[in-house]
Order: structure tokens, then sequence, then C-alpha cells
């Protein structure tokens, strides 16, 4: 293979980094002098990177590492809560989102996300996926079915609950409910679908189906996934960004990354040395 | 060896606490059904049917039928108007106060409210419904239902509140990001998905309070005053059950104290029997969303 | 490799896996073929394309390493999957070594060209073909995981020492009768120490076929049949 990262510029000094490869797609989000401050606590600090169209991004790092807090951004869902400030830019498709004019309802059906814990409404399955989709179109019923079974069927959960969709959602298992989250994501046909620990509550096999997820999905989206299982973001991602204590040291392709990391500090993190 | 004296003496605590723990436990079982008892036995010849078919106008050879149908209508009013006031409350402190000064203010004062004692509520609902009331009608309308369903009312909306308040918290802040990040607007996510995550601890919540109003009597006696007949005009004196209670014991008749028995054992079982509702019916599903 | 694993694209990669060894090893196989038949030919410029053509198989070896690396750094395989990718490195080591001297056995043809034929190469072909069809067997064998045929590769082995060792007498033999003969018989007894040696590469490989399919290492008695370093030979 060759060593086109070899020659990667490094961006030590001012905490930025750049997955740099030829081939890659594209920027779809592109983030510049992100600071980011829960009160006092400067949580985020100069984040730059470039995430690119229809690629897995993972994002990994220690424990508060501001990981979590870097995806909440990309869909300003850290705005709910007060005291939280975000600065900087991030463009996508050419806008800034963390513009106040920007449409926080044209952000959510633009940039979806899934959370670490599967939370599905209390309500049945179908209404779980048609649910979001109603807030943002008015669909007929039959379009509404055809809709809801196609996010059901790119979830990769079709066929477990074709049978059962008048049924509550909150009597599937955990693997399941997390995949109806999916589906409830993508059913709202977003560009970008973020993942936030999507399998740290799910047994090994969820995992692997949710992973198998995940590189189907990225023909047509763009993912963000933060994980802390170093493993999970070797195995699913294109490009792996590692952060440090609010800092984001390291981003290049996840190969790289695992066989030849440019920092130390990368180094030392995904060998088990530290963090 | 210094182990095995650990364990010993940890057994040892353990068994002193759980002997403890039971004591308490059966004392308050004993004192239960020890009430259940004195009621039953004191009141188990006034428990004939025509207690509940014949009105308290009939002394001795009545029942107490009109008190029964006066709780039920002031409970209800109280219930009814306790219930969407508490309740949207009960939502605002939890999903709106995030970033207002007042939210941990009207909390506090919700809590003193919960525990005021009740005749001060009684009182209040005589100074501003009952007195204006009968000024304005020039003393046609004086005591009434109406007034003695505010005044239970006022009882029963800080236990909604903060039952309200306290199961929408419960519900993990992880729904209400997943709906939001789905572009759901919050007051969408309010009513469609927290409210009806919360449904069954607000429920709860109301037969609580349900179960607290039923059995005041302090608050009905400065408003609904209470009357020997059968009353279905709230705007009417209106008798309640431990109202009657209250008089029938204060009665010289043997037989009309009897009949205070009885009332009081019905009194008890219904809520004895509400309690039990709000805790079956609704503790299997409280807020399932692990 | 029974049941897909749930992440389909780690198939596809332990797929392609087995591929590149099996292509890397037909290459090998060819090369040898080529050898003896440039020996056979006398055919100067071509026993140098052969000897040029080892670059490829060595840009293969590279290519496995480095998907072997790619595989254990972001599957992280495990049981079976950890043996399939393990037993591809040293595969992959003993194919290099199998193309190395088949391109040294051209090597040598170029030096045997200078001097008048010796009657005594036909058995080089012999012993090439054995050493072939052992090659060819255990790519097969690997690409089943056939851990029985590997075996058997294994065993068979013996016979290419057999004809190696009745080479090596033959050679000795000529040279004895005509120290004119030594030069060229040094060089195909250096080619037929090459090829015997291309046996037991593919023995190795046999060997790593078994550890795949079974987890452990192929342990059973086996005579050894090359006499020809046994202190003894020469009483004989």
């Amino acid at each position: 293979m060759t060593n086109m990262n070899e020659a990667a510029p490094s961006f030590a000094a001012t905490a930025q980094a750049s997955a740099s490869d030829g081939t890659m797609a594209a920027a779809k989000m592109t983030v510049r002098d992100l600071n980011f401050h829960y009160g006092e606590f400067h949580a985020l600090k100069n984040i730059a990177m470039d995430i690119p169209e229809k690629k897995v991004t993972a994002i990994i790092g220690p424990s508060g590492c501001g990981k979590s807090t870097l995806l909440r951004i990309f869909n300003r869902i850290y705005a709910i809560y007060p005291k939280l400030v975000a600065s900087g830019e991030i463009v996508l498709d050419g806008e800034n989102i963390l513009d106040p004019k920007y449409s926080l309802n044209r952000l959510r059906s633009k940039v979806g996300m899934v959370f670490q814990k599967p939370v599905p409404f209390p309500m049945t399955i179908f209404e779980n996926v048609a649910y979001g989709i109603r807030h943002h179109e008015k669909l007929s019923r039959a379009d509404m079915e055809i809709r809801v079974e196609q996010a059901l069927r790119s979830a990769a959960l079709w066929d477990e609950v074709k049978d059962k969709l008048k049924q509550s959602a909150l009597g599937l298992s955990g693997g399941q409910q997390q995949r109806l989250c999916i589906a409830r994501g993508i059913a709202l046909k977003p560009e970008v679908l973020l993942l936030d620990e999507p399998t740290s509550a799910l047994d090994p096999i969820a995992t692997s189906r949710i992973e198998q997820l995940v590189e189907e999905l990225k023909n047509d989206f763009t993912i963000v996934i933060v994980t802390h299982n170093m493993q999970q973001a070797a195995r699913c991602s294109d490009l792996t960004a590692f952060m440090y204590m609010g800092e984001l040291i390291e981003f290049d392709r996840t190969e790289k990354i695992f066989t030849k990391p440019n920092k130390k500090q990368t180094e030392d993190y995904i060998t088990g040395r530290f963090g | 060896m210094a182990t095995s004296h650990i364990y010993a003496r940890r057994r040892l605590k353990n068994i002193i606490a759980m002997v403890l723990s039971v004591l308490a436990t059966g004392v308050g079982l004993l004192f239960l059904a020890w009430i259940l008892w004195e009621t039953l036995s004191q009141g188990i010849s006034a428990l004939k049917p025509q207690l509940f078919t014949r009105i308290t106008a009939y002394r001795e050879e009545g029942g107490l039928a009109n008190a029964m149908v006066g709780s039920l209508i002031l409970n209800s009013l109280g219930i009814l108007i306790a219930t969407p006031i508490g309740v949207m409350a009960g939502t605002w402190l939890s999903e709106y106060s995030l970033r207002s000064r007042l939210g941990p203010v009207i909390r506090f004062l919700n809590d003193i409210l919960l525990s005021a004692p009740s005749i001060v509520l009684g009182l209040f609902a005589y100074t501003i419904i009952v007195l204006p009331m009968k000024w304005a009608t020039n003393g046609d309308i004086t005591f009434s239902g109406f007034a003695g369903g505010i005044a239970l009312a006022l009882i029963a909306l800080p236990v909604i509140v903060r039952t309200t308040d306290e199961m929408l918290r419960l519900v993990p802040s992880t729904l209400r990001e997943a709906a939001l990040s789905l572009g759901v607007p919050q007051w969408k996510l309010t009513v469609q998905i927290l409210i009806r995550s919360a449904r069954s601890g607000i429920v709860t919540g109301v037969l609580l309070a349900l179960a607290r109003i039923s059995g005041e009597t302090a608050p009905l006696l400065f408003t609904a005053f209470g009357n020997n007949f059968m009353t279905f005009n709230p705007l009417d004196k209106m008798p309640s059950l431990p109202q009657v209670i209250y008089e029938y014991t204060k009665d010289p008749s043997p037989d009309i104290n009897t009949l205070a028995w009885a009332g009081a054992f019905v009194l008890t079982m219904f809520v004895l029997l509400l309690s039990l509702t709000a805790r079956f019916a609704f503790s299997r599903s409280k807020v399932s969303n692990d | 490799m029974s049941r897909e694993h749930i992440i389909k694209s780690y198939d596809d990669e332990l797929t392609r896996l087995t591929g590149e060894i099996v292509r890397m090893g037909e290459l090998a196989a060819k090369q040898l073929e080529g050898a003896i038949e440039v020996v056979a030919r006398r055919d100067e410029r071509a026993a140098q394309r052969v000897v040029d053509n080892d670059d490829a198989i060595d840009v293969m070896e590279q290519e496995i390493s480095h998907d072997v690396v790619r595989l254990l750094a972001l599957r992280a395989p495990i049981a079976g999957d950890l043996r399939n990718v393990f037993a591809a490195l040293r595969i992959a080591a003993d194919i290099e070594r199998i193309g190395d001297y088949a391109a040294n056995v051209a090597k040598r043809s170029i030096p045997l060209n200078l001097v008048a034929p010796v009657a005594v190469a036909g058995g080089l072909a012999h012993l090439a073909d054995l050493a072939n069809e052992l090659l060819r067997k255990v790519l097969i064998a690997y690409r089943d995981r056939d851990a029985e045929a590997a075996y058997q590769v294994w065993k068979d082995d013996a016979e290419l020492d057999d004809a190696y060792t009745v080479l090596f007498r033959s050679l000795l033999t000529y040279m004895m009768e005509d120290p004119r003969n030594i030069t060229p018989c040094t060089h195909l007894l250096f080619m037929a120490k090459n090829i015997e040696r291309i046996g037991d590469h593919a023995t190795n490989i046999a060997e790593n076929v078994w550890f795949v399919v079974h987890g452990e290492p192929l342990v059973a008695p086996r005579a050894k049949r090359d006499l020809t370093a046994s202190a003894d030979f020469e009483t004989k």
C-alpha cells in the first residue's frame, strides 16, 4: 500500500488535524475553531476537522475527552441545557449550523442522532418510526407505510418486526430497540447520522449487527460514531479521530491510526498504555 | 481467625438490624389491623344494607347514603379541579423551569403547601369562597359543596404537582434528546411522549391525592358544612362521610356512635382499596424506558 | 470457514487473503515449471525472465503481510480466524522461499549452458515434477482447508527425498568418473537441493494447514529419507 499519509503535515502546534487522503470524498461537514464551554469549563479546544461524505468517521478517546460533547454539537442537541456555549463554526453544505439563524428543525432533519441507550418512544413499533416523519412531512397512510417499511428494512429490523408493528416498542430486545432507534433516525432521510456509543448497552451479537448495519448505511449517509470501544472504531470506520482532554490529537485513516499513528499519544492510548 | 471474628460480628449486626426492622414493620401492621378490627367490631351491627340506602335524616333508623354521595361529589370536584392544574404545574416545573429562577421557588412553595394543615386551607376557602358568595347572593348561598371541592382541591393540588414533577423527571433525559433530535418541538415531546411515559406514575399520584382528600374533615366543616339530606347541587350545603362521622361520634346515642364506626370502616376500606389500586395496578409499568 | 460473520466485510477480507495465498502459490509453481523448462531448453534469456519474475512473488508477499497486519489491527481476529490469519503469514513466507529456490534453479541454468549437457540432467525434471505436485496439492488442501490432504502431502515429501538421494548418488558417480563433470554436476547438485528444499517448504505449508484446521501442530512419526547428510551415507 502507498504511504499517502506519511507526507501528511502535522498540525500539532495548533491542535488541529486533518485526515489527508488523496482518495477521500469531499467534506460533508467542516469544523473550524470550535470551542465549547460548560460554564467555566473549557470542554473543547480549537477543534478543526473535515468529516468526509458517505464515510464512517469514528471518534475515540478516554472518558471525558469531549468526544460525545463534540457529537452533540453536530445537531445542537446540547442547546436544550443551560450554560452550554459553543463558538466557532461547523459548516454543513456551505452553511454554518452554529449560526442561531440556522433553523433547528432543518438541522435535525438533516442530522439524525442515535444514543447510547436505546430509547424507543412509549408507542407502537410503527408509530416510533412514523412519529418523526409526521412532524416534517404530510404523508398519506399508504406512503407512510412504505416509508416506515423502508426505514425498518434499512435498519435490518423489518423481518423481525413486520408481524408486530402494532405492538409496543418497549417489548423489543435491547439490540432490536437500538435498531429501531436507527430506523427512526434514518426514516427522516437525514444526510448525516450521529451515533453516540450506540452499542455500549448491547451484547456482542447485537453489537456486530449494528456494526454491519453501519457498514451498509454508509452508502447513503455520512456517519459519525463516538465509541469508547477502540476495536469498534477499528472494525467499522474509515477514519478515526483521537481526542484527549478536549483536543483533537490525531485524525487520519483508521488503518493508519491503528497500524502506525503519527502521534505518540495516540499510540499510547490505542495500545492501552494510558487513558 | 481474624476473618471469622469479623464475620461473626457482621452476622450479629445483621441479625440485630433484621430483628429491629421486622419489629418496626410488625408495629405498623399491628396498628393497621387494630384500627380495622376496632372499626369493624364497633360498627359491625350497623353494617347492613340500609347503611348504603338511607340518609342521615332518619337518625338511628337511617344510614349514611347522603354522606357517601356527598363525599363522592366533593372528592370528584376536588380531583377534577386539582388534576389539570396540578399536572400542568408539575409539567412546567419539570420541563420548562430549567432556565427559570422561578422553578426552585415554586417547588419550595409547593412543598410548603403540601405540608400545610388542612384546617388552614379550609379557612382559606371559607374566606375566599364562602364569605364572598354569601355577600354576593345576599345570604342565599353560603356554605356549598363547591367551596368544599375547592378546599379539597387545594389539598390535592400540591400532591399532584409533586408527583407529576417527580415522575416526569424520572423519564430519562435521553428520551427527550431522542425526540428533540428528530426535530420534534417541545410541546409535542411533552404531551405525546413524556406525559405518556410518566402516565402511570401521574395516575398513581392522582389516586394518592384522592385517598388523601377522602379522609379530610376539617376543611369541609367551614365549606361544605353538611346537611342530613341527599344533595346533588354543588351550590348547596353538602354532607360528607368524614364530617358525618365527626358529628356522630359526638352524639350521646350509642346507636348513632355505632353508625359512625360503620362509616369509619367504610371510609378506611375505601382509602385502603384506593392505595392498593395505586400500588398494584400501576407499579408494574411505572416509567419503563430502560 | 463454516458460517459467515455478521460483519460481511470481515468475510470478504478473509476470503481475499486465502485467494491471495493461492494465487501466490500458483505463481511459485509456474516459476518452478518455467525454471525446469529453461534448464531443458538451455535458454538463457528465458532463464533471466524466470529470475526477474521472482519480484512479483515478493510483491505479493508484501501485500499479504500488509493485509495480515491490517486484519490483526482492525479486526482483532480470534480462534479459527486468528489461526487463518496467522497461518497465512507463515504460508506466504514459505511460498516466498519456494519462489526464491525456483529462481535460483533458473539462475544456475545459465552457467550450465556454457558446458556440454550432462546426461543425468533428466533426473532433475523428475525431481521438479514431484516437488511441483506436492506444491499444487498442498495449495488445494489449503484452499479447501483439508487437513487430511495436507497430511498426505506431508507424508509424500518422503518420495521427493528418495528421488533426491538417488540423483545425489548418480551425480557423485558422474563426478568421480570424469573430473570435467564436476562443474556442471555441482550446479546440478545445488539445483537438486533447491528442489528438495521446495518439498520441505510444501510440508511446512501442510503443517500450517493442519494447524488452521485442528488448532494444534501436526505431530506424527516420519522417516527422514534424505540420507545424503548422514555420516554413514558414503559407506552404503
